[in-house]
């Protein structure tokens, strides 16, 4: 039961991933791809309706993370306190970037707030690969089962780590152009003319930074955390998601060259998945390893809630997952295929 | 560390107060913008579309507020309250992750429709999504307060072997007996915010003389749903939850009312200050026996006073808990009394020439939500110094590693980011009703 929720956990969190993934990367390749205000009207319009409903996932996710395992959820949320709070204030920012920038009609509103949008998106995509880097190399945690890192200490990881060190910062770059490369992804996809034109070179761009980061990043992660290299020589059978992601980061390069935008943007979703999926089956049975005593690292079972509480949580899930998966169909099928800016629409004012 | 509580509860504090003053206005709009939305799609007249899509408009402005500072609401219970989600986790986690998935997938995916959809989608299922949107939000309110319900009265939980508190029926957690009132009163509260609002609009274009006809359907709607709900907001909701706190919080209740000792024939005060030194009311002007009738129908009946328990048990916050909630009280009796004026003037056909009414409702917008914030103070501050009631002090619920310096930091961050945020929608909220309900480039339509 633990096992089954950290699948569901990991799911959510890596659809999140996929889909606030897409509208994070149009505000990273925003700035580069529409120029004129009509484009970047279009570029916005892509995302209107769907973004909020994206965002969604992650409290979703973390609200199953809070009621499935507890004990992680304090943990980790404490323990990363800085940051989290600074992601917080930087999904406010674009969050209200998304929302106001339409309500006045003012060349320096407007901006400002693509600033605050591009900005914000580029430092969460950043910000979520540092804390996967984070999860990956392990906290110090101590013998009540808490921890607290700083930002940066040495830049080293070690035993005394900050959020911050060359791994994490990797991890970072590598979400950051993965994330880049996805949006473009979508944006072509949804878009036509220059602005589709300007989409597609930067998603080429965006693919060949995102495939050397990774390549960097995969021969780096055994060597911080020898525990997942053990998983994966013990269970060859996880070898399938890392081969899966990297073959599907192949094909959307491939695809992206080819100018296939739905196989594109369909692959560099699979490549997300399958990459995330990848990191929690060699991570599993832990949850937040601990840098200082491998005893004190936190496992599925201890971080849980107990088996009532999961088992009857399940039979909500299982119903609310259901709608859920139909709302956001249906959200996503009512704004299908190119956006056209229509005049007298609510948004536009 | 000592601090370091202080700056975790004033954040809490902080966020959580400045994060309601949007979901009062966007679950109680959101009940009239179906009514709204459904005298649109059955008369099929322009005005009521025109109607519903400017409320829509400020529906969503509120809306986009609530979600951005609602999420650190979810974050800081494991960011700040790190020991309070390790000990009680395994019960509010349950309703948190079901708000999550019930209901704001439900809210943001029925939004968006609403809101890019016009063009897109027939006026059946704008309907549809209003329908949808009023569902998702009362359903997200319902799982906060079942949470909240849980901090005041725990039920169907037991304590494991670890010392964490486990859920051992749903049913009975989502069925808590505290809830039923609790839910009832909070929402009336939020219908009667948007009441005011909607009818603050009206009075303030028909008293400026623009947009006469959508003037005219905004008191309408507002005066008759306002007077209901506020109504209904003192009784029985309100005079309910008071019961509830006196008969299972006796302490709570003893000090909403500054009773220091314990009365027969307990009277209410109207006015008084609470003096911690003396344990006793400065400049008191009460009604006797007014507080044993009330709670318990009797005219002399016993009232336990603060001198029956012990002082280390009493809130923390006595005095500042005793005026929010006599404002609370106060200003609902002032909302019910404006509200059943305005609902006779409508009813004798001279509400929209009656000037000083109209200008004594478009001035009275922000008493609603100065009332709903100081009912959650009471509530709040009404539940120190415990966490979970009767469970967990909340000095135990922080985290052991989140340093004042650091708490500090985020707070100050909090303060400086949430006025600029305020700022932002009071100057939006105002162009808005600026631009005014009228779609652009049509005449004002006039309807009766």
């Amino acid at each position: 039961m633990e096992t089954f929720w950290f699948v569901i956990v990991t799911l959510m969190l890596a659809v999140y991933m996929v889909l606030d993934g897409y509208d994070f990367g149009v505000g990273i390749v925003y700035p580069f791809a529409a120029r004129t205000e009509t484009e970047r009207r279009t570029a916005l319009a892509s995302i209107g309706p769907v973004w909020s409903g994206n965002e969604v996932w992650l409290i979703a996710g973390g609200g199953l993370l809070f009621f499935a395992f507890p004990k992680a959820y304090a943990a980790g949320f404490s323990g990363f306190y800085l940051a989290l709070i600074i992601v917080l204030w930087l999904l406010i920012f674009r969050g209200l970037a998304l929302e106001l920038r339409s309500h006045i009609d003012h060349p320096l509103w407007m901006q400002g707030w693509d600033a605050a949008f591009s900005g914000a998106s580029l430092l969460l995509a950043i910000v979520f690969g540092v804390a996967l880097g984070n999860l990956i190399r392990g906290v110090p945690l101590n013998h009540e089962g808490y921890f607290f890192v700083a930002l940066w200490t040495d830049f080293m990881t070690g035993p005394e780590p900050g959020i911050l060190d060359w791994f994490t910062i990797l991890m970072g770059l590598t979400s950051a152009t993965i994330v880049a490369l996805h949006g473009a992804n979508y944006l072509a996809m949804k878009t036509e003319g220059e602005l589709y034109r300007r989409a597609d070179s930067v998603g080429r761009l965006a693919g060949w930074a995102a495939a050397g980061c990774t390549i960097l990043t995969v021969i780096a992660v055994p060597f911080i955390q020898p525990n997942l290299r053990l998983n994966f020589a013990s269970h060859p059978i996880e070898y399938l998601l890392p081969l899966t992601g990297m073959s599907a980061l192949g094909g959307t390069l491939y695809f992206r060259h080819r100018q296939r935008d739905i196989a594109a943007f369909s692959t560099s979703s699979c490549f997300i998945l399958a990459m995330l999926g990848g990191v929690a089956s060699g991570m599993y049975p832990y949850i937040l390893v601990s840098t200082t005593d491998p005893a004190l690292s936190l496992t599925v079972f201890g971080a849980a809630t107990d088996s009532y509480g999961l088992a009857a949580g399940l039979t909500w899930f299982v119903v609310g997952f259901a709608l859920v998966l139909a709302y956001q169909f249906y959200a996503h099928r009512a704004f299908r295929g190119k956006v056209r800016l229509d005049p007298g629409v609510l948004s536009e004012k | 560390m000592g601090t370091a509580l202080l700056y975790d509860r004033l954040q809490f504090a902080t966020t959580a107060t400045f994060h309601y003053l949007f979901p009062q206005l966007t679950m109680g709009l959101a009940l009239l913008l179906l009514y709204l939305r459904s005298r649109a799609l059955r008369t099929g007249d322009e005005h009521y579309q025109h109607v519903a899509r400017f409320w829509t408009k400020i529906f969503a402005l509120s809306f986009a507020f609530g979600v951005v500072t609602g999420i650190p609401l979810e974050f800081q219970f494991g960011t700040n309250w790190a020991k309070f989600s390790t000990f009680a986790g395994g019960v509010i986690g349950q309703t948190l992750a079901m708000e999550g998935i019930f209901a704001f997938f439900l809210e943001s995916s029925f939004l968006g429709i609403l809101l890019f959809g016009e063009t897109r989608v027939s006026q059946r299922v704008q309907w549809f999504a209003a329908l949808m949107l009023f569902l998702g939000s009362w359903l997200s309110g319902y799982f906060i307060l079942a949470t909240n319900a849980w901090m005041q009265y725990p039920v169907a939980y037991q304590v494991g072997e670890n010392g964490r508190l486990f859920v051992n029926s749903l049913y009975g957690l989502l069925t808590n007996p505290w809830l039923f009132w609790e839910y009832a009163h909070n929402m009336t509260a939020a219908v009667v915010t948007a009441s005011f609002v909607m009818a603050a609009i009206g009075s303030f274009y028909l008293l400026a003389g623009q947009h006469v006809g959508y003037a005219k359907t905004f008191l309408r709607t507002g005066v008759v749903a306002g007077a209901i709900a506020s109504a209904l907001m003192i009784f029985p909701t309100g005079h309910e939850s008071a019961r509830q706190v006196f008969e299972h919080q006796p302490l709570k209740g003893a000090a909403f009312e500054g009773l220091f000792k314990t009365e027969r024939g307990a009277g209410i005060l109207l006015v008084g200050q609470p003096n911690l030194e003396t344990l006793t009311i400065d400049n008191p002007i009460e009604i006797p026996s007014a507080l044993s009738m009330l709670v318990y129908y009797e005219l002399y009946a016993n009232v336990k006073g603060l001198d029956a328990f012990p002082r280390e048990d009493w809130p923390d916050g006595l005095p500042l808990l005793y005026y929010s909630y006599h404002i609370m009280a106060g200003l609902g009796t002032i909302l019910v009394s404006i509200m059943g004026f305005a609902l006779l003037w409508l009813w004798r056909g001279r509400l929209f020439t009656a000037n000083w009414l109209l200008w004594l409702l478009m001035l009275s917008a922000p008493f609603p939500y100065i009332a709903t914030t100081a009912g959650w103070m009471t509530a709040e501050l009404g539940r120190q110094p415990w966490l979970v009631y009767g469970l967990l002090r909340t000095a135990d619920g922080t985290s052991p590693l989140v340093h004042s310096g650091n708490a500090l930091f985020t707070l100050l961050g909090f303060l400086g980011l949430y006025l600029l945020l305020g700022l932002l929608f009071l100057f939006l909220i105002g162009e808005t009703i600026q631009h005014g309900p009228a779609p652009a480039g049509s005449k004002p339509t006039h309807a009766a």
